[in-house]
């Protein structure tokens, strides 16, 4: 099979490809090395929707950061995954600090950002009564937001398999040939790929994937972030995403109320050698709740119910890379480092460019259809929409997960739409996320998986490869139990 | 094993209990021999007993029974009773919802979404276990890492093996039972690693689970960093300071595939919570008064849910008092409210009930901070009982009549435990 494009990595960044690219008649195919989309950077990170004034003036990702903010109301709205715009606030605490609020007012404002405000430390204590008394002003915004990031990923992907895009997970590139007559053959494992043009989105590997076919020379480094979830008893402490003024390394350790209201606190940045790390560490701990209490002082190690790292994908220079190459037909996205997830719908409108400029003939897919099934909730619903649909289905009736209140329907559902694995389940339903972390409903997914699947339970992992759950009793050896 | 259900559910109960654990079935009983007469015991598993069905090990019942039972003895026996008492057992339901007014909001696999209506609540919900997050141990996220009670489930209802070669941390008994029980199950057990300077399981399964067995126990120790990007594949351990801070100079590597965590339990009260009750910090379950009644009128709680136990024994004691006063609130009999508040003084982690009456005789619970021998336990000036030993891990049971409780004239009684001599 030869297809028009190959998009390497399943990120958010190539999801969005994937679906900004199936509103043409194109066959495109996504590749992706692990077992469910999402499942590098993609997941682990702070779920932010910048507000657009971060990012300098004159760089690619300040000017993508503003323009993919616009972008996410109109997403949201068709992709159904959670999503709102719960503002910012940057806190200073000193009266130097004052002055580089006054920079990123200014540096937003030119970028034509929207609503953003000076507040004196009175107003920040009005606004957010658990914010520490020291802080002297902040910079609001209006226009941050917060998603659940994997949500956005199986999102997109789904809504673009809909229409028509191949998904092929569990299929490591290994080696990319440009031929001669144009045109790329990708080598997996499993399958030799044929594509005309190839985008490269494969993150921290985005430097491997341009080498394998000569097109360009990058070194990623990744710098890691650790994050802590909080009980979500704190839910509603803050209701904005709260930034500590920021130094010229880093966005600092923030304070964000996730979509659904747990609290997450992060994350650090080191770099670090080896991109298949994801250590959580005590330093990183006692620096992120340290931080934190600085500003915030009603927050305690005793409510952290879970942590996780994920590692930025930098290249020198720390700008985003999203250009063709010298190796015609070859498209990278390189460096997409924070704020990538923000960017990512800006990122993909200007991969569709690229490929027009680049020779690739754009016709409108006149089936295209932007929205996908809206996924049921039951814990948002009301008590006569529950009550119908737990008639209906007796497995709406059935809970599933208890921190989380899902029912066991719905991680069916999540099956159906595509999970393989306890962690797709997971991201997608939130089953396993909560206080017990998996303890009380795991084993019951992984029932439910297998049954689904028709896959042995031993058979079901984690996340994919050598992540399995559980194993075979130890078969009797022969002299066991006797023959007399 | 055996499951009841009503072949209607009725829009009004004069008792509902949240929960069919060995709480839940001993509070069923209790309301029934107070006169309750529509008596509802739900549970979220397909089962009633609770936890119990996977305590396939013995050492239950001596106190409550008069006999040595395994779990699942045990749960057949409440069961039996709570079916003879013609108790109407709905299963496979999940208590969603409550509310100040008691109308509790059932999501059920046979009933659908149901609305309830109770005269009093028993919250019998049990406990879950503390995880990874709770702890922060360091490291990466492999797949491998588990609670004990999980794995529990994994051997004793599933038939299969959470790994080949585990490293236990914490010395909670679900972690020493399991200890023993994957041993016999062929699984290398290689350690169970505390962070305390003394186990916090009961001294008889240190000694039957683990010493029996030869599998160490490293007191003082705790894992500082987990390995493996798929599977576990190994562990750091290092001895802790009195600070619990981790000597890395005197830090070893283990080579497993598995991290069993054995830390705790914590009473789970999501369901508590949707009610404004009041909790004590310590116990992180609803206050109780010696009728075990929290905050909240005509809402009871029990077992698990109100404190830790270490032996069902005691659950099902304290379960009992609670379902009688269940039934007499819903009745309409309300003894005489409490007069006395015990506090938690020296070497005292905790006191339940929080409050007693001064009219009647109160078994209290309590549990202190750390091992103590040739004690004795003060409650004020008005009475004293030595105590061989004391130990965090073996909860203190004490009978307190009321003639003692009579001689005091305060209204906080302070409870000590202090060493004799
Ligand atoms: C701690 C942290 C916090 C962050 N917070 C924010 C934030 O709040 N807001 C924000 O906007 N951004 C944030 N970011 C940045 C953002 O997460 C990333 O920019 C974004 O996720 C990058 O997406 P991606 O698709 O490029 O990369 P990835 O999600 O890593 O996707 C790359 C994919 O390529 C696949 N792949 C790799 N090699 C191959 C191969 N050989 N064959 C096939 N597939 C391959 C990988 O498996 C992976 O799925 C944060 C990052 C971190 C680390």
């Amino acid at each position: 099979m030869r297809y028009d494009v190959a998009i390497i990595g399943g990120g958010v960044v190539g999801c969005a490809i994937a679906r900004a690219l199936s509103r043409f008649r194109l066959r495109t195919i996504l590749l992706e090395k692990e077992c469910e989309v999402g499942f590098g950077t993609s997941k682990s990170n702070s779920g932010i929707i910048h507000a657009g004034h971060n990012g300098a003036t004159g760089t690619l990702k300040g000017e993508l950061e503003w323009a993919g903010n616009r972008l996410w109301d109109k997403l949201h709205d068709e992709l159904d995954f959670g999503f709102h715009r719960n503002g910012e606030l940057m806190v200073a605490m000193s009266p130097e600090q004052v002055s580089r609020l006054e920079h990123f007012l200014e540096q937003g404002r030119k970028r034509g950002v929207t609503g953003l405000e000076i507040w004196d430390g009175d107003r920040v204590r009005r606004e957010e009564p658990a914010l520490s008394t020291e802080i002297v002003a902040a910079l609001a915004a209006p226009t941050a937001g917060v998603v659940n990031p994997y949500e956005v990923c199986f999102s997109l992907i789904e809504n673009a398999c809909l229409n028509g895009v191949e998904l092929a997970v569990g299929m490591p590139v290994r080696a990319i040939r440009p031929m001669a007559g144009g045109g790329f053959d990708i080598v997996t494992p499993e399958r030799l790929v044929h594509a005309r043009y190839i985008v490269n989105s494969a993150g921290l590997f985005s430097d491997e994937i341009a080498r394998m076919a000569g097109a360009g020379d990058y070194t990623i480094r990744p710098r890691k972030g650790e994050e802590y979830l909080l009980d979500k008893r704190l839910k509603g402490l803050v209701t904005r995403t709260i930034f500590p003024c920021p130094t010229p390394q880093s966005k600092g350790i923030l304070v964000i109320p996730t979509y659904d209201g747990t609290l997450m606190i992060g994350p650090t940045a080191g770099f670090i050698d080896d991109k298949n790390e994801r250590s959580t560490t005590a330093a990183g701990a006692e620096e992120i709740f340290a931080a934190v209490r600085r500003f915030c002082p009603g927050i305690s190690e005793r409510d952290c119910i879970a942590e996780f790292a994920g590692l930025r994908a930098t290249i020198e220079g720390d700008d985003f890379v999203i250009a063709p190459s010298k190796q015609k037909g070859f498209i990278n996205c390189v460096g997409i480092q924070s704020p990538g997830l923000t960017a990512a719908p800006a990122i993909a409108e200007r991969i569709v460019a690229i490929l027009r400029d680049e020779g690739l003939e754009m016709i409108e897919n006149d089936r295209f259809q932007p929205r996908v099934g809206k996924r049921v909730r039951f814990a948002t619903l009301s008590l006569e929409d529950q009550v119908r649909l737990a008639a209906e289905d007796h497995r709406f009736g059935r809970i599933g997960c208890r921190c989380e209140q899902i029912s066991e329907r719905e991680i069916i559902d999540a099956i159906h739409a595509g999970a393989r694995t306890l962690d797709g389940i997971k991201f997608r339903t939130r089953a396993g996320m909560g206080r017990c972390q998996g303890g009380f409903c795991s084993w019951r997914s992984m029932q439910l998986l297998s049954s689904e699947l028709g896959i042995p339970m031993t058979a079901v992992t984690k996340r994919g490869g050598n992540t399995w759950i559980v194993c075979e009793r130890k078969a009797k050896s022969a002299n066991e139990g006797g023959d007399a | 094993m055996i499951t009841a259900e009503p072949r209607h559910l009725e829009s009004r109960y004069d008792v509902v209990i949240a929960g069919a654990g060995p709480a839940g079935m001993a509070a069923a009983m209790g309301a029934r021999e107070r006169g309750a007469e529509k008596i509802l015991l739900i549970d979220r598993e397909r089962e009633a007993g609770g936890i119990l069905w996977q305590c396939i090990h013995h050492g239950f019942g001596l106190i409550h029974f008069g006999t040595e039972l395994t779990g699942p003895e045990y749960a057949q026996r409440c069961l039996q009773q709570v079916i003879d008492g013609g108790i109407d057992v709905l299963t496979d339901t999940y208590v969603y919802d409550i509310s100040p007014e008691r109308t509790l909001k059932l999501m059920s696999g046979t009933q659908g979404i149901k609305l309830v209506d109770a005269g009093a609540v028993v919250l019998a919900m049990g406990a879950r276990e503390r995880t990874r997050g709770a702890i922060r141990i360091g490291g990466e996220r492999p797949s491998g890492v588990l609670t004990a009670g999980l794995a529990q489930k994994f051997v004793n209802m599933m038939g299969l093996l959470p790994g080949r070669r585990v490293v236990i941390l914490g010395s909670g008994d679900i972690g020493l039972i399991m200890a023993r029980r994957l041993t016999l199950e062929g699984v290398e057990v290689l350690g169970v690693f505390e962070i305390m300077p003394h186990a916090n399981g009961l001294n008889r399964n240190v000694v039957q689970c683990l010493h029996d067995f030869d599998i160490p126990l490293h007191l003082s120790t705790t894992i500082v960093d987990i390995r493996g990007r798929e599977r576990v594949t190994g562990v750091t351990v290092a001895p802790v300071d009195e600070a619990f801070k981790p000597d890395m100079s005197r830090a070893w590597d283990v080579d497993c595939d598995t991290v069993m965590l054995s830390i705790g339990l914590i009473p789970e009260n999501e369901l508590s919570r949707r009610i404004n009750l009041r909790f004590d910090p310590v116990t992180t379950g609803p206050i109780v008064s010696s009728t075990m009644e929290t905050t909240a009128n005509g809402v009871f709680a029990c077992g698990n849910v109100a404190h830790i136990h270490d032996l069902v024994d005691f659950v099902s004691r304290e379960s009992l008092l609670a379902g009688r006063s269940a039934g007499e609130f819903a009745t309409g009999k309300r003894p005489p409210a409490d007069n006395i508040r015990l506090m938690p003084g020296d070497n005292v982690t905790y006191c339940v009930p929080q409050t007693v009456s001064s009219d009647r005789e109160h078994t209290i619970y309590m549990r202190v901070k750390k091992p103590m021998e040739e004690c004795t336990i003060k409650f004020g000036d008005i009475y004293s009982k030595k105590l061989p030993y004391v130990f965090p891990a073996e909860m203190v049971t004490i009978k307190m009549q009321a003639k003692f409780l009579q001689k005091f004239h305060g209204d906080t009684l302070r409870v000590d435990v202090v060493k004799r001599g």
